[in-house]
């Protein structure tokens, strides 16, 4: 199962977050920055799942960009990180070559594609 | 998906976007946020009544304001108005504000259940999706009330659009989770498994996902959906790469359908009906086939979604681990990965084989990649990766190649990455002491992995060698060699001092013979690592030297003379100077005789499990450990049932009887009171053992206060000798409950009279009897000894929510109690309803001026309220049949722990309070009881059936009962009476 899904760019800033479970706000930050913490210190021959606390986290890099998706332990990895590709580039078709400043510009428009493909 | 079209007007908030990008500095930026803030709020203020637009532009900005991560306090009314717009734009904004922002308790819930209710009924299916969104959204209990009911309706409608069905199925998916029980599928569950056969693609995916969430609940309603995944997936399966349009991901058809699709049958045990496994496993055949073949494109998201299934495939065929067959192939696929170049696919290789090593078919097959697993773990650049590799090792671990896996475990230990060392040492031990064929390569392993990674050694891996040194005479002179030998090392590490003044304390004698392991030389040995060492391992050394006084009478001066020295006896720290204070006496005073009988050679300790493998699996879920050493962990959990202290405390009064006579002669001496208290704790190093981890805050008090029964009897020797009772440092609040309390209470579970707690004061005995849901235990208190209690005082209380189930009454006894007299007390109990907890007799007296406290569990179970049930075979059943929902069955699998006689377990069933049936099993051998628990509340039928197994001494007890604490209870209640 999908616990959340963070997009994060490299200078560690939050572009966008969605969570399937309750987090409080506080707890968001400190988990985004460790999580970010985490999959900026891999290097690329390194495996895209990583442990971490109760999660797996399945993460994709795309330019300056992460996508760190946090799952439960028995969910499928493989599925996972191909969704995430799968996600960007519906992104790609609906704002016809995204960027990172598109996710932030124009958030709503994000969570909205995020909401009719994941909910 | 309606497009935007960049011209989308709202340029206020593109002008304000940008804006915030152009800010310098975070002061500007939120002096622009500020001020746009104050902006908005005036403009939802003011008098003029804002147009649609200019509220959805506004509640934009504050939805990007929150982005930002600033605190939004208002707009959230301006956001309500917009979902009753009719345009699609505003209504979307307005939902949009409200998921992100709305939280589940929020006041507005109601008038947004409103606004939901008219989009739901509107039947335009743009207006119905954004709906169901928003539920799913903010998911909160409110919303389950109101739509739970009507959600299921809108998505097995026959006129319901696909993408409304889609959402209406994803959206009773989070209800379901937050709020199970307003979700009630009943009548619906037929159809919403029909839908396995849409005919749309997203509906099937959508309706999965509920599907499998719900058959984790209830798989027996939901069973039918076997069938309908199975021709589902054989039909994707089936299906060209391009048939099935959008739903094709690089020439993969529906990769994530038949994840989801071979998931949900991951809830179910292999399909019974032939044809149906039969498809299946042509299914998993033509997966596995299909990642021989050639790719169909080089892309890398064509193989990924491939292997996607293909791994969802192999964690199915583990999981019905029934196809011998389908097993070694999924292992020799794996096996190919481990080689693979893409990192993702070794890691994932070698988790998935990791299950698979536990499988009796594939065990050998696993085996033959240990040369790839040995290479990966030296090898491979990312250390989790490397860590999965050492989980595998673990996993293929046996008799065979264990001395192989140790040995490269063991090496790579000096290189591996701090996060994982500690993980490996546990494993190393757990593996060197399973796989043990002779102790030597035992020890030798334990002493290496010490040298190596000291640090990672936790206390459970160096108690544990202690343990198995101390009960194989076989080994411990070889043990007492290597020590020797290890601490020869100019720097070893302080874990290598404990082992050693351990064992050379115990077994030096055993290589004194050799002049360069003489007396003298290990002494200085141990004496030279002292000063490097911490307080608790000093306090160990010098048990050490005092067993060396006993084993070599020619050193006795040599240490006596480092036990007068000021850095001892004048010690800051009070436990060393104690130790030493009261050893020097004790050398010095008593015979030796009395040195040889305090010093004794440690007794053997109980058998027990490892309390490294339960600290490996508290460190780590079960993933790497296999189903056989689960069955381990749980009887060692009985077992160890009030945790290590509990097994401790045994060990003392163990070695404390079998030397009772020293601590009695050492009074008899009066020397110095403290000695007496030091007798048990020299007697017996083993509570300094288990004491190191807290000897700094109570270690001193627990000397002073040694347990219950040596301080009685130490009483009990000259009870005029008042002055002479340790201080009393006991206080006046209940003493905790005895360490085996519990044990207690499991002893009267079948039975109601008897004798409750013994010890050299005291004797407590018991005769209860119960009607319905009432009972009344008599208490007889015995004084033991010819010297009268004084303020005898017991409570019984009802700890945290056992006060609203029990209802207790007491009176209080007479507070004297005359040297052999007895007294009574009555205790009437009412059974409110069920309930778990025992409640607690605290007892306080003084005798000869000490306080005593000691605490006990009344033995008061649920059980005892049982009124027995005949019933015939027939009705037994349709009983069993009709409590079938999950939570109402307990199971437990155990080892019996005594003779399994039939005549005994009868008695012991009957004694339980439940009628007992014949003839009812089919199977001769098993016991099935009835029974209704009656309180006041209600009363609680249970069904039990008892199977015994001779050949492998081990029961299934499987309870039932209309109430799942009580079937919960019954059964950890049971599990420790055979």
């Amino acid at each position: 199962m999908i616990k959340f899904l963070l997009m994060v760019n490299k200078q560690g800033q939050t572009r966008l977050s969605k969570y399937y479970e309750q987090v409080e706000l506080g707890k968001r930050a400190a988990l985004e920055a460790d999580v970010v913490r985490g999959c900026l210190a891999r290097r690329k021959e390194e495996c895209s799942f990583v442990e971490y606390k109760d999660y797996k986290l399945v993460y994709r890099q795309y330019a300056a960009l992460f996508i760190v998706v946090g799952i439960s332990e028995n969910e499928n990895e493989l599925s996972i990180y191909e969704l995430v590709h799968n996600f960007v580039e519906v992104l790609d078709k609906y704002f016809s070559r995204v960027s990172e400043l598109d996710v932030s510009f124009t958030s709503k428009n994000t969570y909205y594609v995020l909401l009719t493909k994941l909910v | 998906m309606p497009a935007v079209s960049k011209g989308d007007g709202m340029r206020g908030l593109a002008v304000f976007i940008s804006d915030i990008r152009n800010c310098k500095s975070k002061e500007a930026e939120i002096k622009r946020i500020n001020k746009e803030l104050a902006n908005i709020r005036s403009k939802f203020k003011g008098d003029k009544a804002l147009d649609g637009y200019s509220k959805k532009k506004y509640v934009c900005k504050l939805l990007f304001i929150f982005l930002l991560g600033h605190d939004i306090d208002f707009g959230h009314m301006e956001a309500v108005n917009l979902l009753s717009s009719n345009k699609y734009t505003e209504k979307q904004i307005g939902y949009l504000f409200i998921s992100v922002l709305v939280n589940s308790n929020s006041e507005l819930i109601r008038l947004i259940n409103n606004a939901i209710k008219n989009d739901l009924s509107s039947r335009n299916p743009t207006f119905m999706c954004l709906a169901l969104h928003c539920i799913a959204n903010v998911g909160s209990r409110e919303m389950a009330e109101a739509f739970a009911g009507e959600i299921p309706r809108i998505l097995v409608a026959g006129d319901t659009m696909d993408s409304v069905k889609q959402s209406a199925a994803l959206c009773l998916l989070r209800l379901y989770k937050t709020s199970p029980d307003l979700v009630l599928m009943g009548e619906w569950t037929s159809r919403v498994v029909h839908l396995l056969n849409d005919q749309h693609m997203g509906v099937v995916t959508a309706a999965i996902s509920l599907i499998t969430c719900l058959s984790q609940k209830n798989p027996d309603e939901f069973k039918t959906c076997v069938s309908l995944a199975v021709s589902r997936l054989s039909r994707i399966v089936s299906s060209a790469s391009t048939d099935l349009q959008d739903y094709t991901y690089y020439f993969v058809p529906a990769p994530w359908l038949s994840c989801k699709l071979l998931r949900l049958l991951q809830c179910y045990p292999p399909p019974e009906d032939g044809a149906v496994k039969g498809r299946l496993v042509e299914c998993l055949e033509t997966i596995l086939n299909k990642a021989q073949e050639p790719p169909k494109s080089k892309k890398v998201q064509h193989s990924n979604a491939k292997n996607a299934i293909l791994f969802e495939a192999i964690s199915l065929i583990i999981h019905y681990d029934s196809e011998p067959n389908l097993l070694v192939r999924a292992c020799n696929q794996l096996g190919q990965f481990l080689q693979h170049r893409e990192t993702n696919l070794r890691y994932l290789a070698l988790e998935s084989m990791c299950t698979l090593a536990s499988s009796e078919f594939s065990h050998e097959a696993v085996k033959t990649h240990i040369e790839t697993v040995i290479n990966a773990l030296k090898t491979e650049r990312d250390v989790s990766v490397r860590q999965r590799a050492a989980d595998l090792l673990y996993a293929m671990c046996d008799r065979s190649n264990a001395k192989q896996i140790v040995a490269e475990m063991l090496s790579y230990l000096e290189t591996a990455d701090y996060s994982i060392r500690e993980e490996m040492v546990l494993k190393v031990a757990i593996l060197a002491e399973k796989y043990a064929v002779d102790y030597s390569w035992y020890v030798d392993t334990i002493l290496n992995l010490i040298r190596i990674a000291g640090d990672y050694v936790s206390e459970e891996v160096w108690y544990r060698v202690i343990q198995i040194v101390i009960n194989r005479d076989d080994v411990q002179g070889y043990a007492a060699k290597t020590v020797f030998e290890a601490l020869q090392a100019p720097a070893c590490h302080e874990n290598m001092v404990k082992v050693g003044g351990y064992i050379l304390g115990e077994f030096g004698n055993l290589i004194a013979g050799d002049p360069r392991s003489s007396p003298l030389v290990q002494f200085n040995l141990l004496h030279s690592k002292f000063h490097l060492c911490s307080v608790p391992t000093r306090a160990l050394l010098l048990s050490a030297y005092i067993k060396f006084i006993n084993l070599f009478p020619e050193t006795k001066s040599t240490i006596q003379e480092v036990l007068r020295s000021d850095s001892q006896i004048r010690n800051s720290d009070v436990e060393l100077q104690q130790r030493a204070v009261e050893y020097l006496k004790l050398s010095s005073i008593a015979s030796t005789d009395v040195l040889a009988t305090v010093l004794e050679e440690m007794p053997p300790f109980p058998e027990r499990e490892s309390s490294i493998l339960a600290k490996l699996k508290k460190k780590k879920g079960p993933g790497a450990v296999s189903v056989n050493e689960l069955e381990e962990g749980k009887r060692e959990g009985e077992l160890n049932g009030g945790g290590e202290r509990s097994g401790d405390n045994s060990a003392i009064a163990a070695s404390n009887a079998s030397t009772p006579s020293p601590s009695a002669d050492l009074l008899g001496l009066r020397t110095v009171p403290p000695v007496a208290a030091a007798a048990p704790s020299a007697g017996s190093l083993l509570v300094d053992v288990f004491s190191e981890a807290g000897v700094n805050d109570d270690g001193f008090l627990r000397d002073l206060e040694p347990p219950t029964e040596s301080s009685d009897s130490l009483l009990a020797e000259g009870p005029g000798d008042s002055d002479s009772a340790p201080p009393s440092v006991v206080s006046e609040d209940p003493a905790p409950p005895l360490p085996e309390s519990n044990e207690l209470l499991n002893k009267f579970v079948c039975k109601n009279n008897g004798v409750l707690f013994e010890n050299q004061l005291l004797q407590i005995g018991i005769k209860s009897e119960y009607r319905q849901n009432l009972g009344r235990m008599y208490l007889f208190y015995g004084n033991k000894t010819s010297v009268q209690f004084v303020t005898f005082t017991t409570t019984v209380s009802c700890p945290g929510e056992l006060q609203s189930q029990l209802n207790v009454q007491t009176k209080q006894v007479e507070p004297l109690i005359e040297g052999g007299a007895q007294v009574q007390q009555v205790i009437n109990i009412e059974c409110l309803t069920d309930f778990c907890d025992a409640p607690l007799l605290n007892i306080k007296f003084r005798y000869g001026g000490a306080l005593q406290n000691l605490s006990l569990k009344l033995p008061v179970t649920i059980n005892k309220f049982f009124q027995p049930t005949e019933m015939a075979s027939h009705d037994f059943f349709q009983r069993w049949k009709q409590l079938s929902q999950p939570q109402q069955e307990a199971q437990k699998i155990f080892k019996a722990n005594h003779a399994m006689d039939t005549e005994v377990l009868k008695a012991k069933l009957l004694g339980l309070g439940m009628a007992l049936l014949e003839n009812v099993d089919p199977n001769p051998e098993n016991f099935v009881c009835a029974g209704v628990i009656q309180t006041k509340a209600q009363q609680v039928g249970s069904l039990l059936r008892l199977e015994p197994n001779a050949q492998a001494q081990m029961y299934r007890l499987t309870v039932r009962s209309s109430k799942d604490t009580v079937s919960k209870r019954l059964c950890e209640l049971l599990a420790e009476q055979f």
